[in-house]
């Protein structure tokens, strides 16, 4: 008898709970990206090199379910790295990008299809995204998965064609989870691999104090997650911490950390700062001057120990508002980056190397 | 053999249990409570193109890169 009432109590229990199942996926239809469109002019100004240029955005929903977009970018870049004045000399190149989306929103779920195309003299770069993310828990969670795929096409100045290639992989998932009416977080995961040529034709390395053309394994394979929230803390203010660790197939090592506050001024403005602190270990076959003969050798900056800390802070102000049809902000960013290498050092003076960066932004966004 | 097989079925027993008992758990923040999560500077990325030329500033300067969640992660505050 006892058994028989467990039996029932658990039979409802059951119930109820395939019944709140059911009921939280009954939730409203997830929303399309807004319709938008950004023009920026972008600067880049730090260890000899600047790219500056356009960059422009359009986002336009065509029926109910589908919004389009496309985007141009271009960077126009005169570079007279510490890498190009040492070894080589300093030139002007320009590389464009085209990008188009198309989104498609069904019940709580938004499947996102990519594609991105890069070209500049000696290297072009084409991807093909699939994202897909699905609203659950009654739109209080958020689940993404996506997947790219890119091609690359290595050249060299002086040689006609390309004599190699690359391919990538890249594998993510993402959670978004709401956690009070004040608090949100994520957590984001992503596998990334690469296949082929994946270093620089023009790049030595020094062995024995000799420049040596460097050698870098032809795979690599990379994990990243990233963990962040956010927090309404009243008077119209919020603020967000967010950090990454990254760990990949060549021993590199990296942690980021990034702490921000925003809050309104009034209503059409809004400020924003930010602190970053960015730092890796090298990667097992980087070295700055070879004491040994090894397979792989490269003195590519990017692989070494270094650490980069960024103080950023952005304004925007709304020109222009008519609530339900438009609105027209003018933005402005600013960051400054110190990069701080430890194993790299500048043969000119023989001190570790060290250099501030620049990064503007500036441009108009509207919804509409 | 068998006891494997029994084994898992406890296992894939344990883990519906624990995934119905998650399911029992109602959304605590209701729609009606998220205006203040729907303001643009709760927004984990507010416009597509700085956010994009930043991560490229980045991406051929540090050796790692990903889970930056600018493509495809979703607010859910809707």
């Amino acid at each position: 008898m006892a058994a028989t009432s467990l039996f029932k109590r658990a039979l409802q229990w059951l119930v109820g709970l395939v019944g709140g199942l059911l009921a939280t996926g009954a939730a409203k239809a997830i929303d399309l990206p807004e319709d938008r469109a950004e023009a920026m002019v972008h600067l880049y100004d730090g260890g000899g090199v600047k790219a500056s240029g356009p960059a422009l955005l359009v986002r336009k929903s065509l029926v109910d379910r589908v919004s389009v977009s496309a985007s141009y970018y271009l960077d126009m870049v005169s570079n007279a790295s510490i890498d190009v004045v040492t070894t080589a000399s300093p030139y002007k190149e320009n590389r464009s990008e085209y990008g188009l989306g198309l989104d498609y929103a069904y019940r709580d779920s938004l499947i996102t299809l990519s594609t991105a195309f890069s070209r500049e003299p000696d290297y072009t770069a084409d991807s093909v995204s699939l994202d897909m993310s699905q609203e659950v828990f009654g739109g209080m969670s958020t689940i993404a998965l996506g997947f790219t795929r890119g091609a690359d096409k290595v050249g060299k100045h002086g040689t006609p064609g390309y004599f190699d290639s690359v391919k990538h992989w890249q594998y993510r998932l993402g959670l978004t989870q709401v956690l009070t009416p004040r608090w949100i977080a994520s957590a984001n995961f992503e596998a990334l691999s690469d296949d082929g040529y994946l270093g620089s034709p023009y790049r030595v390395a020094r062995v024995f104090g000799a420049a040596v053309p460097e050698r870098n394994p032809r795979t690599r394979s990379a994990r990243a997650i990233k963990f962040r929230v956010n927090g309404d803390i009243g008077n119209r203010s919020a603020v967000h911490a967010e950090y990454r660790y990254f760990w990949d197939t060549w021993a590199i090592k990296a942690h980021t950390t990034e702490f921000g506050y925003s809050r309104y001024f009034g209503d059409p403005w809004i400020g924003d700062v930010f602190l970053r602190i960015y730092q890796q270990k090298h990667a097992l076959f980087y070295s700055d001057n070879a004491e040994t003969e090894t397979l792989y050798v490269s003195r590519n900056r990017q692989l070494s120990t270094f650490n980069n800390v960024s103080l950023g802070a952005k304004l925007s102000y709304r020109v222009a508002q008519v609530p339900g049809k438009y609105e027209v902000k003018a933005n402005g960013a600013y960051e400054m980056v110190n990069f701080r290498h430890s194993d790299f050092t500048d043969i000119r003076t023989g001190a570790p190397y060290r250099y501030t960066a620049h990064v503007v932004q500036l441009y108009m966004s509207a919804t509409f | 053999m068998c006891e494997r097989v029994s084994r898992l079925l406890v296992a894939a027993l344990a883990m519906s249990t624990l995934l119905l008992s998650g399911c029992a758990i109602q959304p605590w923040v209701k729609p009606y409570e998220r205006e203040r999560l729907a303001d643009p500077i709760m927004r984990f990325s507010r416009d597509t193109l700085p956010d994009k030329h930043r991560e490229h500033v980045r991406d051929v300067r540090e050796a790692a890169r990903g889970a930056t969640g600018v493509q495809g992660s979703g607010c859910g505050c809707n």
